[in-house]
């Protein structure tokens, strides 16, 4: 059944056999964490194949609200939960365990065709063009910078519901949720990347995985002169780089051991490869220790 | 429990048969009144809660800023719906420069010219264009009538343009128009076709002097019927014109239609209550008054050019 080591020194989780239940989990949450998933979750159909993964997209915002509802097991986020959610959580009471699967070097991108931000971009610009004051106002590439082009600044970018652009407004603009209103939102990082592949003077952002799998139609900007990549989101020398969670339900955790066994396996070194072909960075292994430590706490009774 | 004395003539019944005669009568009425009743009761319920949660959004932005205001931004703000109601009313009216021109003329050949094997040939071809789910249009425009005007006439159209959307919808509405209009066509009577011929006009001025005019409100009507469709069609433009709510007459740039603004806000989690939310209703209400105001023209078109034929 479950082998375990309790708060031991052996980083390896055993995965389970096929002595696991099955039945359905249902996952929701951010569009960045889903390539993730997804694939731990197609993974883990050979191991299991009887459990049903259900994998949503609602955005990190969305998926908070339904996993503090308990309509979801598992709840994908691409920033921390913020103390209003939960308190609602709390107050539904719902128990959770935040657990981190990955880190992200957020991809702030231009189409292929763009001729004139091949150096990258400085995150002086980047506020420039994203801050409230900002509406109506930057609206030409040379404004920004006068070396570049007299032509219009094409925004793409995730809509308020989305945890990149929580992240990012809080990163650059200072504060989450402040941002300039009149560019194409979209909760949909596909209609992102074709909104910005199709044009000259485009700029946006998404999580590096949506860049990987786009990178012929979409060229990557270094920001400050560092371009994302394992190495530099690992070690923090690219500055939009930020950690990747889910949140499970402790409930589920203990009632359905179909969960457990599926957050133990996204938990081990299997699964880095995936993580790796989603576009993302593996946990380096303090990291992964720590996530592997708050699972076992959270487990309880059961794991010892 | 009334009985009337009048019997089926001709028939002699017994007296307890005709009574359960007449309550099979007073049900299937009942049932069908009934079904009449839920698509009236319906429409009165969404009519009531689109004013009951649009009222409470005019009641914290004042309908004159709402109608008059030329920036939609709800994330900070500006809710001017002049945008929105510019870039629905865009495509449409675009839309139309296509389905118009080319419905009535398919239905005038159709009724007119077309012999009937021609007829039953294309007629059924007509038809499937309006069968096509709407979000494949949107995905035509996209993928297919974008490209092709960047790489042939203007290469600096926008990926996500009103033209495509324009160009799509106009096509998914031509067989509205040429269906109707080929109908009201061939309700002219012949008699008035032959009349002419009589006094010896050529068939060219016969349709346009004759038949065309007689039925010209049901010809009026489809156009009408049309507009009104591009009005409310949401996912052509949604997928094809895109989400930036600008206020501009120019096809080659993104535009956003109330349709499409009102998918955007669904799609996400704008929390129940708060003003965002409530812009889905005063939307809705817009719209809704839109092709409200114009079904009562059509009608009113449509009696006022009415021909009535002996």
């Amino acid at each position: 059944m479950f082998l375990t080591s309790c708060g031991g020194n052996d980083n390896n989780v055993s995965t389970s056999s096929s002595a696991a239940s099955s039945g359905t989990i249902t996952i929701d949450g951010s569009s960045t964490v889903f390539p993730i998933t997804e694939a731990v979750a197609e993974e883990y159909r050979s191991i299991n194949p009887n459990t049903r993964v259900v994998v949503g997209v609602s955005g990190t915002g969305g998926g908070f609200k339904k996993f503090c509802a308990g309509d979801t097991d598992i709840s994908n986020a691409s920033r921390p939960i913020k103390p209003e959610e939960a308190k609602l959580c709390a107050d539904a009471g719902i128990a959770f365990t935040e657990i981190l699967v990955g880190l992200d070097g957020l991809a702030i991108v231009t189409s292929s065709s763009n001729d004139f931000l091949s150096d990258g971009i400085t995150r002086e610009q980047l506020k420039m063009i994203f801050e409230p004051e900002a509406e109506g106002k930057i609206t030409r590439w040379n404004q920004v910078n006068a070396a570049w082009p007299d032509s219009e600044i094409e925004i793409f970018a995730p809509d308020t519901d989305s945890g990149t652009f929580d992240f990012f407004t809080d990163e650059i603009n200072g504060h989450e949720g402040l941002s300039r209103a009149d560019y194409t939102a979209s909760s949909d990082d596909n209609v992102l990347v074709i909104g910005i592949s199709g044009g000259k003077s485009t700029i946006g952002y998404f999580g590096y995985a949506y860049y990987t799998e786009n990178a012929g139609r979409l060229k990557l900007l270094a920001v400050d002169g560092v371009l994302p990549n394992d190495g530099t989101v690992a070690d923090g020398s690219y500055s939009l780089a930020r950690p990747l969670f889910i949140y499970a339900r402790n409930s589920a955790l203990i009632e359905k051991d179909y969960v457990q066994d599926f957050i133990r396996y996204h938990l081990s070194d299997d699964t880095d490869y995936l993580i790796g072909e989603a576009g993302y960075t593996a946990p380096s292994s303090e990291q992964r220790a720590e996530a592997q430590h708050a699972f076992e706490d959270a487990l309880g009774g059961h794991s010892h | 429990m009334s009985t009337t004395a009048v019997v089926n003539p001709g028939r002699p019944q017994r007296f307890g048969h005709r009574r359960s005669q007449q309550f099979t009568e007073r049900v299937i009425a009942a049932v069908l009144f009934g079904c009449a009743a839920v698509t009236v009761l319906t429409t009165v319920g969404i009519v009531v809660i689109l004013f009951s949660e649009g009222l409470s959004f005019f009641r914290e932005i004042h309908p004159v800023d709402f109608l008059t205001g030329t920036r939609w931004t709800p994330a900070s703000g500006n809710f001017g719906v002049l945008p929105l109601i510019l870039g629905t009313l865009m495509i449409a009216v675009g839309a139309s420069f296509i389905s118009i021109p080319v419905g009535t003329l398919s239905a005038i050949f159709l009724a007119e010219y077309a012999s009937p094997k021609v007829r039953s040939i294309i007629k059924p071809i007509l038809e499937v264009l309006a069968g096509i789910p709407t979000i494949v249009y949107g995905f035509f425009a996209l993928t297919f009538i974008t490209p092709l005007l960047r790489d042939s006439w203007l290469p600096d159209v926008g990926i996500f343009n009103a033209l495509s959307a324009m160009i799509v919808v106009g096509i998914m509405t031509v067989p509205m128009v040429s269906s109707i209009s080929d109908d009201s066509l061939r309700a002219v009577p012949e008699s008035l076709r032959e009349a002419a011929y009589g006094v010896g006009a050529t068939k060219f001025e016969v349709i346009t002097r004759v038949t065309f005019p007689s039925a010209l409100s049901g010809i009026v009507a489809s156009y009408i019927l049309a507009i009104s469709r591009a009005v409310g069609e949401t996912m052509a433009v949604t997928v094809a014109a895109g989400a930036t709510p600008h206020l501009t007459l120019n096809p080659l740039e993104s535009v956003q239609t109330m349709t499409a603004y009102i998918v955007q806000v669904t799609q996400g989690e704008a929390p129940h209550g708060t003003i965002e939310f409530r812009t889905i209703f005063a939307i809705a209400m817009t719209l809704f008054a839109m092709t409200m105001i114009m079904n009562l023209l059509s009608a009113r078109i449509v009696s006022k050019f009415r021909e009535r034929y002996e």
